[in-house]
């Protein structure tokens, strides 16, 4: 009990910026401590030498978890347009607020900027969060950043475009300081109760993205345009990894989601493709070797159950599940030896 | 091998003369603070237009609380410019500072005419933004319609009006009850033949808003003056109809004293 309060306080302080640390050997299960001393054994070392080297010569990258992903976003946000403009009223409004099915629906952190700056507490915006917040309690916070936030979509774009020049030696990552989107965050909350007015709303490019889609206000993608210039050409997912309040105040919700990324040290290689793809690193740290404080984890609140790092996983280390309807993992151990 | 790979990218990838880790996060940090604080800036500038900008204050839909406390309740959705039956709602893009997202009436393209009876914009709004104290027309206050133009004005001149009042090619609607209640129909479909041109107060939705009135000058009796009487609600229809260009009546948008919240 005392180890899943601690995992759950762990995960939250490193979505607010604390950096990951390497665990003590008293941090250890006997289980994680057993299989690490079996990983270190100079044959599993060879071995697993041998299978990565194997790996990388013959590399299997799969779009499954990318393409349905897509699929998601493209289909909520076209939900959301067709609803106007062939007045089929499934999702009227924007990703701010709106009505699905009739049903009041707001943005966490949008409806928080309202309450703060409005000083009010609206019975719809407490109808429209609660919904929201049950969806994502259940689902994980950030699910809505890759499974709906369109400008997810957009800075994926931007990052392979990103990555590209950066393997070409054009341009070099710069990244910040995890803390930047704590700060931001308390910034715009406190900016909102002090001036009386939805500051973020100016500039979140969800907002401006969402209503130029529906509502055709297209001059503010200029900005959009402007965050997305900084991705390419300065810091990798600057605006998701570092910066974004929504994705915090979406994070927040996260801590205890059934559904969520599971890791298995016992089939994990620790070659690190997950940590590579990955919009989040720090919450797949217990992916290194010696790293992992028990054998099996959920991933933590900060993960956007994107599924990149499944896609990449040669080993299928990484696995969705939902907790409490997930066969044992000596089951999954005996369908996935290598033949 | 693998046991290499498990350093992040960003501790072993150092530049040529590798710096020391305290100089790496040293200028992590300073260029997390530089942007951090550069995006509140550039928020910030949203104050710019909202509080110094000298521009004309905005028509905003039926049952806006006062426009300070408006655009701290409207959440930006737009649900007002979905239910709209003439399209008289539109939203502010980014050049309008805080009023980013905001619905506003322009409502010489397009007023609100009130084709809708219930006020439906109202009933969209989510946070009250638009009052929820609000079910009648009759009780809005958007503006006041003022004539700015009177040496334009057909009426005052004592001319008629015939053919369409704003062109073959304007796209607004109203409703006109006498045709079909139901159904706004393009103003361009719906010509007129006035002796004496009429439109604003004939078209006004608010019974006894708008009226014309014999001027004291005319010997003749034929030239007249609209008068704006204390029900206008500023939902634009005049200003909409007026044939002449510019519009010889337009509404001066209330700021304050809408509606409380």
């Amino acid at each position: 009990m005392n180890r899943t309060l601690s995992r759950l306080f762990e995960g939250y302080a490193l979505m607010l910026g604390k950096a990951p640390a390497k665990p003590t050997e008293a941090d250890f299960s006997q289980e994680a401590r057993d299989l690490l001393a079996f990983k270190k054994t100079p044959e599993q070392r060879a071995l697993r030498k041998a299978t990565i080297k194997h790996e990388r010569e013959h590399p299997e990258t799969s779009t499954k978890w990318r393409n349905r992903r897509w699929a998601s976003i493209l289909v909520v946000n076209l939900l959301f347009v067709l609803s106007f403009w062939l007045d089929l009223q499934l999702i009227e409004g924007a990703l701010t607020a709106s009505r699905v099915f009739g049903f009041h629906m707001a943005d966490l952190n949008s409806a928080l900027q309202v309450t703060l700056a409005f000083k009010t507490v609206l019975i719809n915006l407490v109808i429209g969060t609660s919904t929201v917040i049950i969806v994502y309690v259940l689902l994980g916070g950030r699910t809505f950043c890759s499974w709906v936030c369109p400008y997810h979509l957009l800075s994926e774009l931007g990052e392979m475009l990103h990555l590209k020049l950066v393997e070409k030696g054009l341009v070099k990552d710069h990244p910040l300081h995890r803390g930047t989107r704590t700060f931001v965050f308390v910034a715009f909350a406190v900016l909102a109760f002090a001036t009386g007015y939805t500051i973020f709303e100016t500039i979140s490019p969800v907002g401006i993205l969402s209503r130029a889609l529906t509502y055709g206000t297209v001059v503010g993608l200029v900005w959009v345009g402007a965050l997305l210039l900084i991705e390419v050409f300065y810091s990798r997912r600057f605006w998701c990894r570092y910066i974004c309040p929504i994705g915090l105040t979406y994070g927040m919700t996260g801590g205890v989601a059934p559904v969520r990324v599971f890791y298995d040290a016992q089939f994990c290689m620790h070659e690190g493709k997950c940590r590579e793809v990955c919009l989040v690193p720090h919450v797949l740290d217990m992916t290194k070797l010696g790293y992992g404080k028990d054998v099996a984890h959920g991933i933590g609140p900060d993960c956007t159950r994107c599924g990149m790092c499944l896609d990449v996983c040669p080993t299928g280390a990484l696995t969705f599940n939902v907790q409490g309807f997930t066969r044992p993992a000596t089951n999954r151990r005996t369908e996935q030896q290598p033949s | 091998m693998s046991e290499k790979q498990d350093i992040p990218a960003a501790e072993t990838a150092a530049p040529r003369k590798s710096l020391s880790r305290a100089e790496l996060e040293r200028r992590q940090l300073l260029r997390s603070i530089a942007i951090g604080s550069g995006v509140v800036c550039a928020s910030m500038l949203g104050f710019f237009k909202t509080k110094f900008a000298s521009a004309a204050p905005h028509l905003r839909p039926p049952g806006a609380i006062d426009e300070d406390r408006f655009l701290a309740a409207c959440i930006k959705c737009g649900q007002c410019v979905q239910v709209c039956p003439v399209q008289a709602i539109k939203l502010s893009d980014i050049q309008d500072g805080l009023g980013v997202g905001v619905p506003y009436v322009d409502a010489r393209a397009q007023a609100c005419d009130f084709s809708c009876d219930a006020v439906q914009c109202v009933l969209a709004c989510p946070t009250g933004a638009l009052t929820h104290k609000l079910d009648k027309k009759e009780q809005t206050r958007m503006g006041v319609a003022e004539l700015v133009e009177p040496s334009l004005c057909l009426a005052r001149q004592g001319k008629g009006f015939k053919g369409k009042a704003r062109g073959a090619d304007y796209k607004g609607k109203l409703r006109y009850p006498e045709v079909d209640r139901w159904k706004p129909k393009p103003v361009a479909d719906h010509p007129y033949d006035l002796d004496l041109c009429d439109l604003c107060v004939r078209q006004c939705p608010i019974p006894g808003a708008i009226s014309l009135q014999a001027m004291a000058d005319d010997a003749t009796g034929k030239r007249k003056t609209p008068v704006v009487n204390q029900s206008c609600v500023g939902c634009g229809v005049c200003e909409m109809i007026c044939p002449t260009e510019p519009a010889a009546i337009r509404i001066v948008p209330r700021v304050s004293g809408r509606h409380s919240s």
